[in-house]
């Protein structure tokens, strides 16, 4: 079944100009002599000698992951996986040990210090995920403080400052103390101190993992809302794969310092790489995640349905309409309503409860 | 002697020390080299402390000579807009009147005086030193012993050198009490600073901080409560110093208690000891108030 299926998640999305990041061939050896051992690791030691024999922790590996422009990208992993690690690599606040991070055709580990704080004040913002903002500075004052860093009068940076304010919904909240606000409202003023700055590079590590499962769902929408609009290239941590497929344009999953699969969404739940995606991916509410352009035979020769629909529906809405229509088949649509397949009941079912045929035989965990 | 010595040899039994004539010359020489060396510099070194001479009378006779109620007033405005406690002001008010009934107004003005000086000397040396301390694990290394011998080595041993250099007056006083005064500060900066939240300090790294703003704008008021314990413990120490540099030729309320002891003067002692708490608790709770109202982001909590 799986090899029938058309996947066209990504074929009409436009690619904006800007900058993407490409990460090559990135290792990242933690310990007190890490050049010494990076031949050895590139040969093929595994991360358990390295750190018995000669007691360094082997951070990242091999990572080439190209994050394209104005996108979502999710770097998604369990604790200890190296997401953090590799998304400090993207504005150097942590070095590689071998390995290039082009943006711009710079390569971001080679730049000097001075260069780096150009590069950070000027290309990239960051949301933590323990908001980490100023104590002592209120809302309006924590939302400048990326322009004061860089020497913007308060003339100039509040009103931009109040106008994201504005945006993330925090309107009248400007004088108060982080610690007068709730952990979703600090991660707002974390979101728009970011975007203040207005950097084309948002850099998010587990933004909204410390929320509330209904905040956070709030903060994604807000997120996706903005980035319609703003299309900036964010990369986005989680260990949430729900979050992950919810955010992500493209997905990388990352176990122990490793890529195990990059793909979009719809490529990783419908195609998981191995046992330890496929484990992930078996609690994911297919229903809700694949699209019906995913999922849709190759179109006939002849014989059209009249119910059209769009591609980018997830299976349980398409399946409420053709119920509710009657119908058993629908023509699957593309953005500008060009015929892409065709969807019937059954394969909506079949995709929506079958796991994959690889999984059948897997334990679970990983 | 073998009975007392456990049938142990004579160099086991008792420590094979010095010849008391080689320790003799040892301290001659020590001592006389560097009085001699003072000797030779002795117009350099007046020279270079004349200012702080004239600084540290200027300022005592400000305090002294300025009229009683322009003081208080002074005083009183000063506590206000520290504190913003009508309370606090009240005790002020109670504690100089005490002062001033007792008679001992003008000895109180020389301490407070002295006091000011060192605590504004202790602060500006602590504070730096602090920090530097804070930004290299080496610094601190070295910074630490330092202030361990400082707190710990009694302060009538420093007395004699300062002594022998500067001779008896202001100026040794005033340096055996920012010796002694000054550890807390340096201990206190350099833990604040460490203390600060790291993932705040990733922040303002992340969005291109320079090291100087990331001390200005983060590491200093972030460590702000700690780095106001360090004023209070510098001011507390000053003021428990007073009495030991009135020993070196210090006036006021120390050499009051000073001859208390001597003479054995119960009541003259306890007045003028009261009046060194007054003051203490005076600017304790002056400068306690002062950072809380530094802090009025952490009034009001979330959860």
């Amino acid at each position: 079944m799986t090899d029938q299926t058309v996947t066209i998640a990504e074929e009409d999305d436009s690619v904006p100009a800007g900058p993407g990041i490409e990460i090559k061939n990135l290792y990242k050896i933690f310990g007190p002599d890490p050049k010494r051992w990076i031949g050895e690791v590139k040969k093929g030691m595994s991360k358990e000698e390295l750190n018995r024999k000669h007691g360094h922790v082997l951070g990242l590996t091999d990572i080439s992951l190209s994050m394209p422009p104005g996108k979502i990208t999710v770097i998604m992993g369990l604790s200890g996986s190296g997401k953090s690690t590799l998304i400090r690599h993207v504005n150097g606040l942590i070095a590689p040990t071998a390995g290039e991070i082009i943006c711009d055709d710079a390569d971001v580990c080679q730049m000097t210090e001075q260069e780096l704080r150009h590069f950070r004040r000027a290309r990239t913002a960051m949301v933590f995920q323990k908001f980490a903002l100023l104590p002592h500075r209120t809302v309006l004052e924590n939302t400048c403080y990326g322009l004061d860093i860089q020497g913007v009068p308060r003339a100039k940076s509040e009103p931009e400052a109040r106008r994201w304010i504005d945006r993330v919904g925090l309107r009248g909240f400007e004088d108060n103390y982080p610690s007068q606000l709730s952990g979703g409202m600090q991660q707002r003023v974390g979101l728009a101190r970011a975007l203040t700055t207005d950097a084309d590079i948002l850099l998010m590590d587990e933004a909204f993992s410390a929320l509330d499962p209904l905040i956070r769902l709030d903060m994604q929408a807000v997120l996706l809302e903005l980035q319609e609009e703003l299309q900036k290239t964010i990369v986005f941590i989680t260990h949430d794969l729900d979050e992950a497929l919810r955010l992500g344009d493209r997905i990388a999953i990352l176990r122990d310092g490793r890529l195990e699969q990059v793909g979009t969404g719809q490529q990783i739940v419908q195609n998981p790489a191995n046992d330890y995606v496929t484990a992930f991916v078996r609690e994911v509410n297919r229903g809700r995640v694949l699209q019906a352009a995913t999922v849709a035979r190759p179109l006939p020769e002849s014989n059209l349905p009249d119910m059209k629909l769009s591609g980018k529906l997830v299976l349980e809405e398409a399946a409420r309409r053709m119920i509710s229509a009657g119908a058993s088949e629908a023509l699957v649509v593309g953005a500008r309503n060009n015929p892409r397949g065709v969807l019937n009941v059954s394969d909506v079912l079949a995709a929506m409860v079958q796991p994959t045929e690889t999984t059948s035989s897997q334990p679970k965990g990983g | 002697m073998a009975s007392g010595c456990w049938s142990l040899p004579d160099a086991l039994c008792h420590f094979p020390s010095l010849e008391s004539s080689t320790l003799r010359t040892m301290r001659k020489t020590v001592d006389g080299g560097f009085r001699d060396l003072v000797r030779t510099y002795s117009d350099w070194i007046d020279a270079a402390t004349a200012p702080l001479q004239v600084a540290l009378n200027t300022l005592e006779d400000a305090f002294t000579n300025t009229p009683w109620i322009v003081v208080l007033v002074v005083l009183l405005a000063l506590v206000w807009g520290a504190s913003r406690d009508w309370r606090i002001v009240v005790g002020t008010t109670l504690a100089m009147l005490m002062i001033g009934w007792m008679d001992l107004w003008d000895d109180t003005m020389v301490t407070l005086a002295m006091v000011s000086v060192c605590t504004a000397i202790a602060v500006v040396i602590g504070l730096p030193i602090g920090i530097i301390a804070a930004r290299s694990d080496r610094m601190q290394k070295i910074v630490n012993p330092v202030l361990d011998v400082m707190q710990t080595l009694p302060s009538f041993v420093y007395l004699i050198p300062v002594v022998v250099i500067f001779g008896i007056g202001k100026v040794p006083g005033m340096i055996a009490v920012v010796i002694y005064a000054v550890p807390p500060m340096i201990r206190l900066t350099n833990l604040g600073i460490r203390m600060v939240d790291a993932e705040v300090l990733e922040a303002a790294e992340a969005f291109g901080s320079s090291a100087w703003q990331k001390l200005w704008n983060v590491q200093l008021p972030l460590a702000l409560p700690a780095l106001m314990t360090g004023v209070n413990q510098t001011i507390m120490m000053s003021l428990s110093m007073v009495v030991v540099a009135s020993m070196v030729g210090v006036g006021g309320l120390g050499k009051n208690v000073l001859q208390a002891i001597n003479n054995q003067f119960f009541t003259m002692g306890f007045l003028n000891g009261f009046a060194l708490v007054a003051i203490a608790i005076v600017f304790d709770r002056a400068s306690q108030a002062f950072g809380h109202r530094l802090q009025k982001h952490r009034e009001v909590r979330h959860d």
